[in-house]
């Protein structure tokens, strides 16, 4: 599967790379979805050795391929909240020097990247690859509500029902873009729908 | 100097209003009859008696208003207010550059008796008269961020300063130009301004970065930066954009004068010694274009800026929409004579204004 | 804007008294300062250095030196100063020109060395006179109930400055091996196993820096989580001239003087923090060149390099036929 290219953006907007081996102590893998492509593509014996691969399937069947891998320890789980505990659990034990890979998408790598910088992990030592869905996880700026899986802009937010303008501005911490009200100064007057990369 | 403080409102009824002291102390940003970004900071020593930059943190008639409405602010949205658990030092850093600066440059209002850790802060204006233990967060009513900037006019931003950068890990913002400090809290000097169009372009940002990560201890630095506003209005967050977004379709050629703001906001720089943190304050001013045009050299130059703004900053600072409305209330008081350098006013030299 | 004020770029300075001379071990002195006013010093956090001027015969020597006094007490500052008898002669002039009551200047603290304030754990290495910053680090940390542990290197136990000191106070904390002993830090080993979010500080010779930073790649820390000071002296060189375009002068830097250095022996105002090219406040635009460039500073970028427009001053020089500066 080819890789979406992301138009160039503002400096708030997250950059994602693509996986390269590193050197550590230990390597935790975190993927959902077509991110399993990624780790594929990375993987070595060396990196398996010493690695532990949280894969959430989200209705894909890459498992098989990356049990294949022999990593020391597999996981495989049907949504990031299922695997959340098992997650903090593995970062509560890890040490300085861990090297960690998120891959898949944009949700995933935000909230996963949160979780291990929360843990101590710093940024510099945790590297992303973006692989499948362009959907993005929102957040209202008015009520604060999370909308996952937003395609298009604008939006209506799933827990005030205002309609939303999708920004490319983008918090960390929250793992999510900003959600603006877009008929604010014309209440009613919504744009039509369309992709977010149209 | 004492200052007889209004009692006045920044929503629902407007009662805010500028006297003449105030108008004539405003902090107009243009110093040229045009407008393009630039750090344009300098030092922060001190300035002309009476300014606004005279002070290291400026009192003015507004403050007792503006604390009741940040309260107000607070109460509604906590949110407004935070800092990362890793900020409390530099929050104790704050408390203590405020409390010392405003002890020492208002001593009518505001007393600091310090004797070892224990303190005691009176601060007369609002009625508070309290004693704690400096450093220990238990015997103060909030976190020492929040305590001191629920009596000082103005954001403020505690930015934290490592890997060559500057992180906005905590804040109080209840005055603000429509950015959101629970969206933004955590966020890199880059990243925080990602929104703002040309800057980046421009190599502003890099360079204004290396500027702020050497600001050192004892040399603050300042600058201005400006947007306008309908109504004056201090909160004009982004959370509530929802609710006040449509006033700014309210101007008409009647009440512009007196509804349309000119927004400063006066940005100061300071190395925080014990932390080694930067206290980034943000003092929002407002005057409306009726009264500024009172001030003749404002007149003329208010026009000539707004009519000339590139389309893309117009539209960042939110008033492309009236920009046209704006151009045909100002050109009436704008003569086409030249004005003299610089932002203050002159009256005494400058030649009244046509209308 | 523009408002009028008086004040010049650069770090503000501070009128002292020597308040006391203490030799510490053969080589090692420690300087303690009262403020001349006689108020307390502003605080400072660890880590962080002054820049002494020395006024030695009719020329002004400016050396930093990390602040090692006590954070929580602001009635004095104290420096810990290794005489290098090889060196540009600074630390000789403190260890031989200065007496208590002698009146000096110092600049208000700068850091390029701080603490991460969000870090699980400090581990401090140092080696050495590098033992200094940590003094300050250890005593802020203290305050705040930080968790750090010290390992100290130094070549005989007569040569490790406050060791004794540090042993008796944190008899759990501090660790200190002696070269002379042929035991060395065990570098690898403490730093495996470290938890999440921890954060190491290095001070002292260049090889145990290098090897700090060397040894905490090797098992996968990135560069963010591995700080380090060192002070660069300026470097001799062969004599050049500058075109001081703004103050109107030719001026000569030379053999073993910096531009900055002679910059300012002429009077020219030039704005420094560190002296060292770490902190950028020196930073001057070139007009013009016809020749190559001597960066040593850890403070331009490649771009900045290749672009030939900017020198830092404290410790970079030029080799060629013109410079002018826009200083």
């Amino acid at each position: 599967m080819s890789k979406f290219e992301f138009p160039p953006s503002i400096g708030s907007r997250p950059v994602w790379g693509t996986l390269e081996p590193r050197v550590g102590q230990a390597h935790l893998f975190v993927a959902d979805a077509q991110g399993a492509e990624a780790i594929l593509d990375v993987a070595t014996p060396e990196l398996m050795a010493a690695a532990h691969i949280i894969f959430i399937t989200r209705g894909t069947d890459y498992a098989d391929k990356l049990r294949a891998l022999n990593p020391s320890q597999f996981y495989e789980g049907p949504s990031y909240d299922a695997a959340l505990s098992r997650i903090k659990r593995v970062l509560s034990d890890a040490k300085m020097g861990l090297q960690v890979y998120i891959s898949g998408t944009e949700s995933l790598m935000g909230q996963m990247t949160n979780e291990a910088a929360q843990a101590g992990v710093p940024f510099e030592s945790i590297q992303t690859e973006h692989r499948g869905s362009t959907a993005r996880r929102m957040q209202c700026v008015h009520c604060k509500g999370f909308t996952e899986e937003v395609e298009t802009d604008p939006f209506v937010c799933c827990h005030c029902g205002l309609n939303l303008f999708v920004r490319d501005h983008y918090s960390r911490r929250l793992a999510a873009y900003q959600g603006v009200c877009v008929d604010a100064e014309d209440p009613g007057n919504v744009p039509a729908q369309k992709g977010i990369y149209e | 100097m004492t200052i007889q403080f209004n009692d006045e409102t920044f929503r629902d009824d407007y009662s805010f209003h500028n006297s003449e002291w105030a108008i004539r102390r405003f902090p107009f940003p243009f110093h040229e009859d045009s407008y393009m970004y630039s750090m344009n900071a300098e030092q922060h020593r001190g300035g002309p008696d009476g300014s606004v930059y005279e002070n290291r943190f400026d009192v003015d008639e507004h403050y007792v208003s503006e604390m009741q409405d940040r309260a107000k602010v607070l109460s509604e949205d906590p949110l407004r207010c935070q800092s990362l658990p890793h900020m409390t030092l530099a929050g104790w850093d704050l408390l203590e550059l405020i409390m010392v600066s405003k002890s020492e440059d208002y001593p009518d209002l505001f007393e600091l008796h310090r004797d070892g850790d224990q303190w005691r802060w009176v601060n007369k204006p609002l009625g508070i008269d309290d004693t704690f233990t400096f450093l220990d967060e238990s015997t103060l009513p909030y976190g020492p961020m929040e305590y001191i900037t629920r009596q000082s006019q103005g954001d403020f931003a505690l930015l934290d300063q490592r890997d060559e950068n500057l992180w906005m890990d905590a804040g109080m913002v209840t005055t603000q130009a429509d950015w959101s400090l629970d969206f933004n809290i955590g966020m890199n000097f880059i990243e925080w301004h990602g929104p703002v169009p040309l800057a980046n372009e421009m190599g502003i940002f890099k360079r204004a970065l290396k500027f702020l990560l050497n600001i050192p201890q004892g040399s603050p630095g300042r600058r201005l930066n400006w947007t306008m506003t309908v109504n004056p209005l201090l909160d004009t967050s982004p959370e509530n954009y929802h609710k006040w977004g449509i006033q700014k379709t309210t101007l008409t050629p009647e009440n512009i004068g007196a509804k349309q703001h000119l927004r400063v906001e006066l940005q100061t720089f300071y190395r925080l010694p014990r932390s080694n943190a930067l206290a980034f304050p943000i003092r929002c001013y407002l005057c409306s274009f009726q009264d500024l045009m009172t001030m003749p050299k404002w007149g003329r130059r208010l026009h000539r800026v707004v009519r000339d703004l590139p389309v893309e900053l117009a539209t960042y600072k939110g008033f492309i929409d009236n920009r046209p409305l704006m151009i045909d209330y100002l050109s009436k008081f704008d003569d086409g004579l030249p004005t003299s350098p610089g932002i203050f006013p002159e009256p005494e030299t400058e030649p009244p204004l046509k209308t | 804007m523009s408002a009028p004020q008086k004040a010049k770029a650069g770090a503000e300075k501070i009128a002292v008294t020597v308040s006391a001379v203490v030799p510490v071990t053969e080589y090692v002195t420690r300087f303690e300062f009262t403020r001349t006013d006689g108020a307390d010093f502003p605080p400072f956090s660890g880590g962080a250095h002054t820049v002494v001027s020395m006024e030695d015969g009719d020329r002004t020597r400016l050396n930093p030196y990390s602040l090692m006094s006590d954070p929580t007490d602001l009635s004095h500052y104290a420096i810990s100063v290794r005489r290098e008898d090889t060196g540009r002669g600074g630390s000789a002039f403190m260890h031989s020109q200065v007496a208590p009551g002698d009146a000096m200047t110092i600049t208000c603290p700068v850091n390029l060395f701080g603490l991460d304030w969000r870090a699980k754990k400090h581990i401090f290495f140092a080696g050495g006179i590098g033992i200094t910053p940590f003094l300050a680090m250890i005593g802020q940390l203290e305050q705040t109930n930080g968790n750090w542990e010290l390992h100290y290197a130094a070549r005989t136990p007569e040569s490790a400055a406050y060791a004794d000191m540090l042993l008796a106070k944190f008899p759990t904390k501090v660790h200190v091996y002696y070269s002379g002993q042929g035991v060395r830090i065990p570098l690898e080993s403490l730093l495996s196993g470290q938890p999440l979010g921890t954060h190491a500080y290095v001070c002292g010779p260049a090889g145990l820096i290098d090897l700090v930073h060397d040894t905490a790649t090797g098992i996968g820390w990135p560069h963010s989580n591995v700080h380090s000071e060192e002070f660069l002296a300026p470097a001799p060189g062969a004599p050049f001239e500058v075109r001081l375009c703004k103050s109107d002068k030719t001026i000569t830097v030379g053999e073993h003087e910096s531009l900055l250095e002679a910059m300012e022996r002429e009077g020219v105002d030039a704005p420094f923090l560190c002296r060292g090219g770490s902190c950028g406040q020196c930073e001057t635009n070139v007009v013009s060149a016809d020749g190559g460039f001597i960066h040593r500073d850890h403070w331009l970028d490649d771009d900045d390099r290749a672009s030939g427009k900017k020198i830092m001053p404290c410790v970079s020089r030029f080799v060629g036929t013109t410079l002018e500066l826009d200083r």
